[in-house]
C-alpha cells in the first residue's frame, strides 16, 4: 500500500475528521485533506486526484450516502475505494451503502485498530483486483 | 387528576343529555329559533372543553420556559451567567456542542504536543541505551566514551524538562474535561423542559380524544407506510440491543458485508 496516497477526509465534525487525521497519520499515512459535508467534497474529488475517501454519513446539504452515489456516478471517480465511517447502525442503510458500492463500513465508535484492518483489507483487495 | 377529568367528562355528558332533551322539546313544539340556539350551545359546549385544555397547555408552557430562564439565572458563576443569556433549548444546546468541541480540541492539541516528546524520550534513551551496552561489552574507546559521557549528561537534562512538559499538558487535558459537568448541567435542563412539554401533550391528546368519543368523530387510521427501506439518518443508536433493525456493532457490520459477498 502506497503511504503517500492522496486521502480525503469527510465529516461535519471537525473533532472527528481530527481523530481520523490522527489515526492515519498513526499508520503512516500524511497525505490528507478534509472536507465538512458532500457538497464541499465532491469538488474537491473531480479536481484533486485522490486516492481514497473516508466519509461520515450523516452530514447537512449532502450526505455521506449521496456523495458515494455521486463518486460512483462519476466517470473519472467511479472506482475511487470509498470507507464510510459512521454512527447510522440500521442494517438497511448497512444494505444500501453496499448496493451503492461502498468498500468498506466502520460504525462508530471505532478502533484505531477496526479502522487499520478495513484500510489493509480495502487495498488488498483494490490491489489484487488491478 | 384524572379523576376530576372523569368527573368533568360526566359533567358534560350530563349537561349534553339535558340540552338534547330540551332540544327535541323544542323541535316538537316547532320553536326553530329556540333549537338553533340550543344547537349552537351544544357546539360551543363541546368546543370550551378543548379550548380551555389549549389555554391550560400554553400556560404551562410559557411558565415552564419561564422557569427554565429564572433557574438558570439564578446559578452563579461567569459560565452560568453566559448561559443565562441564552433564550431557548436550541441555543443551550448549541452551547453544549461548542463546550465539547472546545475540549475535544484542547485535548487533542495537548496529545499531539506530546506525541513527539515521547517519541524522541524514547528514540534517545534507545540510542544511548545500545552504546551503554557496548561500554559494558568494552566495545567503546575513550573519545566515544567522552562523547557518551556528554550525551547522558544532556539526556538526562532534558528528560527532566521533557517530562515536566509532558505531566503539563495531561494536566491540560485533565482540565479540558469540565466541560462534562457543565454541558450534563445544560443537558439535564432541557431534559426536564422536554418531559413537560411531553407532559402537557399527553394531556392534551387525552382532552382532545375525549372529546372526539363524546362527539363521536372518527377519525381515518392513516395506512399509508413509508415505500422502500428507511435509510435516512439516525445518528447513533442508544440501545441497539432493544432494536431488530439495527446492528449491535462492528462484528454485525462484517457479518452482515460478508453475508452480502463482501
Amino acid at each position: 500500500m502506497d503511504k503517500n496516497m492522496k486521502i480525503l477526509i469527510v465529516d461535519d465534525f471537525s473533532t472527528m475528521r481530527r481523530i481520523i487525521k490522527n489515526l492515519l497519520r498513526d499508520l503512516g499515512f500524511t497525505n490528507t485533506a478534509e472536507a465538512d459535508d458532500g457538497h464541499t467534497a465532491l469538488p474537491m474529488l473531480q479536481n484533486g486526484n485522490f486516492d481514497f475517501l473516508i466519509t461520515d454519513w450523516n452530514m447537512p446539504t449532502m450526505t455521506g450516502i449521496d456523495l458515494l452515489r455521486a463518486v460512483r456516478a462519476d466517470a473519472k471517480l467511479k472506482s475511487l475505494p470509498v470507507l464510510m465511517v459512521t454512527a447510522e447502525a440500521k442494517r438497511d442503510q448497512i444494505i444500501e451503502a453496499a448496493q451503492a458500492g461502498v468498500n468498506g463500513y466502520v460504525v462508530k465508535p471505532f478502533t484505531a485498530a477496526v479502522l487499520k484492518e478495513k484500510i489493509d483489507k480495502i487495498f488488498e483487495r483494490v490491489n489484487a483486483s488491478q | 387528576m384524572l379523576g376530576a377529568e372523569n368527573a368533568g367528562h360526566r359533567e358534560l355528558l350530563a349537561d349534553l343529555k339535558d340540552r338534547a332533551q330540551a332540544l327535541v322539546e323544542k323541535l316538537e313544539g316547532g320553536d326553530i329559533p329556540g333549537a338553533t340556539e340550543l344547537i349552537r350551545h351544544i357546539n360551543e359546549m363541546r368546543d370550551r372543553s378543548i379550548y380551555q385544555e389549549v389555554g391550560k397547555l400554553t400556560r404551562a408552557l410559557h411558565q415552564a420556559i419561564v422557569d427554565f430562564e429564572i433557574d438558570t439565572a439564578k446559578a452563579a458563576g461567569a459560565e452560568a451567567e453566559k448561559m443565562s443569556k441564552m433564550a431557548n433549548a436550541q441555543e443551550r444546546l448549541d452551547y453544549v456542542i461548542n463546550l465539547t468541541e472546545k475540549a475535544a480540541d484542547k485535548t487533542m492539541d495537548m496529545v499531539e504536543e506530546g506525541i513527539p516528546v515521547a517519541a524522541r524520550l524514547g528514540e534517545t534513551a534507545r540510542e544511548l541505551h545500545q552504546d551503554w551496552q557496548r561500554l559494558i561489552r568494552r566495545e567503546m574507546n575513550p573519545e566515544e566514551f567522552r562523547q557518551l559521557y556528554h550525551r547522558i549528561d544532556a539526556f538526562l537534562a532534558s528528560a527532566s524538562e521533557d517530562s515536566a512538559g509532558l505531566s503539563n499538558n495531561f494536566n491540560e487535558i485533565l482540565m479540558a474535561q469540565d466541560f462534562q459537568d457543565l454541558s450534563g448541567q445544560v443537558i439535564r435542563k432541557v431534559i426536564t423542559l422536554v418531559q413537560e412539554v411531553e407532559v402537557q401533550l399527553v394531556n392534551l391528546m387525552r382532552m382532545a380524544s375525549q372529546v372526539e368519543d363524546i362527539t363521536g368523530i372518527v377519525r381515518p387510521i392513516d395506512r399509508t407506510a413509508p415505500r422502500g427501506p428507511d435509510i435516512s439518518p439516525e445518528g447513533p443508536q442508544i440501545k441497539p440491543e432493544t432494536r431488530v433493525d439495527v446492528v449491535s456493532g462492528q462484528d454485525d457490520v462484517d457479518e452482515l458485508l460478508s453475508s452480502l459477498g463482501f
